[in-house]
């Protein structure tokens, strides 16, 4: 099962009751968060739902890409949601928290609007816990195959015999 | 049949390291009727195991055993762990080098006398010129099967090839092409041409591109001569009361040391390894490490002066298609200091994946900015540039004493700093790349610094005279006459081009000498 199925495994039916928007992402009771329109949902175990839905929201705000869906957010950041990391992750949300505080707003999922969030972002951008995150997306979101396509990359082609007879050289706009 | 030897044979040469220089040393050496015994720390990877997957295959052949890094350059601060990105494998870089098979320029065999003084840098002539190392290189590209030379056709073009060429000749250049690769271009010496497959970085799972683990490395093994013991970390090189080297130290596949004794010792483990295991090696009799009365050992690291432009276009181009380095544009590698610098440079193709690009095309990026670039992934166009560097003293490896490897041996430290020399070169290139893709309609433009090296070059190098460097125009240390170094590392300067097929065809050439020596019983 792929990280992706994995979040999506989980039927709406779970989320629906008490329900609370937390950026691009619901928090959906205790152990919870959900995307709004309940698409897919993740269950937390060691951080707080509130600190996971701001970890996505941050992941979002340093590589927005408007085509990729929440969910990939979610699994480039699943990682952090263990014993391990969570002290270091509470910590770090905490303190964004109040950067954005600072900026004027109730937390970081409180500010509504993407400029905002990066402003308190820059602030914070050469702090430790803002590289490790920022870091670990490189390869935490992109070298997630299932979302190669939406930027039209193909991945590997030996199993289909390379390019040499299915366009190495067929642009046409040159 | 692959032999083996034991461990108490001093009449064996050994050989450490498998790649462009070791993996064709051993083979040389083996064909002559010289027995060969090859450590390489790595394993053993044929062309089935490779992974086209860029993450997935950096973790089954990149060297990644902990090093550290100081200097300027940028890839202190963007990869401090890695400084290179070079392969630990039977075959060493040759996987992982996209294939470009250059000869230097006959002037850049005398980089002192043809650039002058230049402050900072330490240039030196090489002891060999264009002559001597003609009928090498004839033997080199025969055996890599480089395109364009003994009538091989050149390779077909792809889509990043062709923005690449249109741009080019838009701004007037006219020595274009797809290059001199070994890469096949027709089906040759066992094995197939090119598929167009993309990821050459990661090993060519057809074979097509030339690599010593499936070609060299084999061929000396069927000659009943050479035993190549992969997972096999070289530690440490013995020497006797004489000065000579009897034997080397490695930790095996379990991590114990073992002892290979030697009649001669060779030294390929590429320009990190290479001065470490010199340095390592330091006795009462050779306190600053073996071969190292000059001071010379680590220093004059060069890289080459490189970086990458990659430009976005309205539609489509899917560089990513076909082979890696595609072409090459060489009117920017005459030397010719009216540009601002000495010495000169190529443009190459290049392509990365969409998760190394997200990794390399602005490391530490984030914002807009950066993700707008890999939203127009699909319509990328790419380039590598690669230029002479200046030699500098101060630009070395030394042991970082302060962390170790797993089998508790000092790491290296690589300092770098950019030369203004290297500067001003790196700005120029930056510029004509630039205008060549705005000149096929460009939207936007990407200066990309340099990736972790992977032309790592000169800390062990050749001079005439011994004060200023460590081998001599044998690769034959200057202080122990059968202890020699046959990699990149013996480089004096390092030329614009891509430099594995002079580092072959002086493997090849001092194959010859230490087969005609050890005949002769002069060694």
């Amino acid at each position: 099962m792929t990280d992706q199925q994995a979040v999506r495994a989980l039927t709406r039916r779970q989320l629906l009751a008490r329900a609370s928007a937390a950026g691009a992402t619901l928090v959906v009771g205790a152990g919870f968060v959900a995307a709004p329109d309940a698409a897919w949902a993740l269950e937390t175990t060691a951080l707080k739902p509130e600190t996971f839905a701001t970890l996505v929201q941050m992941a979002r705000d340093i590589y927005p890409h408007d085509r990729v869906g929440t969910e990939y957010y979610a699994v480039a950041v699943k990682g952090y949601d263990s014993a391990e990391a969570a002290p270091m992750v509470e910590a770090g949300v905490a303190a964004l928290d109040a950067a954005a505080r600072g900026h004027g707003f109730a937390s970081y999922l409180g500010t509504g609007w993407e400029s905002d969030r990066v402003a308190i972002l820059r602030g914070i951008e050469d702090s430790p816990f803002f590289q490790t995150v920022r870091g670990g997306l490189v390869t935490g979101l992109y070298n997630q195959k299932a979302l190669w396509p939406l930027f039209g990359y193909e991945g590997e082609s030996y199993s289909k015999g390379g390019y040499l007879h299915r366009g190495f050289d067929d642009i046409a706009w040159l | 049949m692959a032999a083996k030897f034991d461990k108490t044979d001093d009449s064996v040469v050994v050989i450490i390291g498998t790649g462009a220089g070791g993996g064709v040393l051993a083979n040389e050496l083996a064909q002559k009727g010289v027995k060969v015994v090859a450590l390489e720390a790595g394993g053993r990877y044929l062309p089935e195991d490779y992974i086209n997957d860029e993450w997935e295959s950096f973790g089954q052949l990149a060297w990644t055993d902990p090093r550290t890094t100081s200097g300027d350059w940028r890839v202190a601060r963007d990869f401090p762990a890695l400084p290179a990105w070079i392969v630990k494998a039977v075959g060493g870089t040759t996987t992982h080098w996209a294939g470009a098979s250059l000869r230097f320029q006959d002037h850049e065999w005398k980089g002192k006398t043809t650039y002058g003084p230049v402050q900072g840098a330490n240039l030196l002539d090489w002891p060999i010129d264009a002559a001597e190392m003609e009928p090498w290189y004839d033997l080199a590209e025969k055996k890599l099967g480089v395109t364009r030379t003994n009538g091989l056709p050149g390779l077909p073009g792809n889509n990043n090839y062709k923005v690449f060429e249109a741009g080019a000749l838009a701004l007037g250049y006219k020595e274009v092409s797809t290059g001199r690769m070994a890469i096949n271009s027709v089906e040759r010496d066992g094995r197939v041409s090119c598929q167009q497959t993309g990821f050459c970085f990661q090993g060519c799972k057809w074979g097509a591109k030339w690599s010593s683990a499936y070609t060299d490395i084999p061929r000396g093994e069927e000659t009943g001569n050479l035993e190549v013991r992969d997972r096999s970390h070289a530690a440490r090189i013995l020497h006797d009361a004489t000065g000579k080297v009897t034997g080397v130290e490695y930790f095996d596949a379990e991590g114990t040391l073992q002892m290979q004794k030697a009649r001669i010792v060779c030294v390929a483990g590429n320009s990190f390894e290479s001065p470490r295991l010199l340095l390592n090696s330091a006795s009462s009799m050779f306190p600053d490490g073996l071969a190292n009365s000059s001071g010379q050992v680590g220093r004059n690291y060069m890289r080459h002066m490189t970086g990458s432009v990659y430009a976005t276009f309205e539609k489509p181009v899917r560089m990513w298609r076909g082979t890696t380095m595609a072409g090459i544009i060489r009117d920017e590698a005459r030397h010719d200091p009216s540009r601002g610098f000495v010495g000169g440079y190529e443009f190459e193709t290049l392509s990365l994946g969409l998760p190394f690009m997200a990794a390399f095309l602005d490391p530490g990026g984030w914002g807009r900015e950066f993700t707008s670039a890999l939203d127009a992934y699909e319509t990328m166009a790419g380039m590598w540039i690669v230029g002479e560097d200046m030699p500098q003293e101060t630009n070395r490896v030394t042991l970082n004493h302060d962390v170790t490897d797993q089998h508790g041996l000092p790491v290296v430290d690589v300092h770098f700093d950019d030369h203004p020399n290297d500067r001003a070169m790196r700005a120029h290139a930056y510029a004509q790349g630039r205008a060549i893709y705005e000149a096929v309609g460009a939207t936007r433009t990407f200066p990309t610094p340099p990736y972790p090296s992977t032309h790592n070059l000169g800390t062990n190098r050749m001079s005439e005279n011994p004060r200023d460097g460590v081998v001599n125009r044998w690769g034959q240390t200057h202080d122990v006459s059968n202890l020699f170094v046959s990699d990149g590392s013996q480089f004096t300067t390092g030329a614009a081009e891509n430099p594995t097929l002079t580092i072959v065809a002086l493997a090849i050439r001092q194959a010859d000498h230490i087969a005609r020596e050890m005949s002769a019983r002069t060694i």
